[in-house]
């Protein structure tokens, strides 16, 4: 059977930031998944959520989940990615004095999605907001 | 140790979350950066930060954290004490900084280092 959700992001709201990653993280947990793939899917849902509300786009998160794996993927109308390469580079960030003052913007949120998923795929351009595309194998 | 017994070995004020109370600490981390506390934080640490939004609980249930200590007299606000309650997890203060608090611990046996 396939479970699809899907939550809406808004930009720079930092109060009900995380609320469809935590939402998500309930399903797979309510789904029976295996902890170890619940924590990696749960970690990149969460990076994946805040960039979209520090760097201030609204956008969607979603997750489908069925036999074969889960797919999370979040696209966002924000400012986009100039250089994608430098972006998942560990320490680099375009965040502001703000959010960095929250503990965001650290430079390793892009990092940390390559490090817990098991496919990723970024799709960006500069002012053309971004997608990504997370996904995780599930062992029979 | 338990977090109820380092709430009381340190005389930590508990300002939500007593549900998870009884909670085992094995591992411990100093960290304000909510990124690299999710890249670097172990299962069941109990992690010492001055951030005290309301976004610091849902790193501490991605990780499975075993307790929040906000040190340096840092309050947390209604948000972050109603997800706290709502987690589970443990928010406790200090007036003391993250160097000394976490000197006291790994004396009193948590190893803060450990992965």
């Amino acid at each position: 059977m396939e479970i699809i959700k899907e939550f809406k992001i808004q930009a720079k709201d930092f109060i009900h930031a995380g609320e469809g990653s935590m939402e998500i993280r309930n399903t797979l947990k309510s789904a029976g998944l295996e902890a170890d793939l619940i924590q990696r899917a749960s970690i990149c849902a969460y990076e994946a959520e805040m960039n979209v509300v520090m760097h201030g786009g609204n956008g969607i998160i979603s997750m489908s989940l069925d036999e074969t794996g889960l797919v999370i993927e979040v696209m966002d109308d924000g400012p986009g990615i100039d250089d994608i390469n430098l972006a998942l580079t560990e320490g680099y960030t375009t965040a502001g004095v703000e959010v960095q003052q929250m503990g965001f913007g650290a430079g390793m949120g892009l990092p940390n999605i390559v490090r817990n998923s098991d496919i990723f795929n970024i799709y960006s351009q500069k002012g053309k907001g971004a997608h990504l595309k997370m996904r995780f194998r599930i062992k029979k | 140790m338990k977090v109820r017994d380092i709430q009381s070995e340190f005389n930590l004020e508990l300002a939500a979350g007593s549900r998870g109370l009884d909670r085992d600490v094995s591992d411990g981390y100093c960290g304000d950066l909510l990124s690299d506390v999710i890249a670097n934080a172990g299962s069941g640490a109990i992690w010492l930060t001055i951030q005290s939004h309301q976004n610091i609980v849902a790193v501490a249930a991605l990780k499975d954290l075993a307790a929040i200590v906000l040190v340096n007299g840092h309050r947390p606000d209604d948000g972050t004490r109603a997800k706290a309650e709502e987690e589970g997890i443990p928010l406790l203060l200090s007036s003391e900084s993250s160097y000394r608090l976490a000197g006291k611990l790994f004396c009193a046996g948590i190893d803060l280092t450990a992965v």
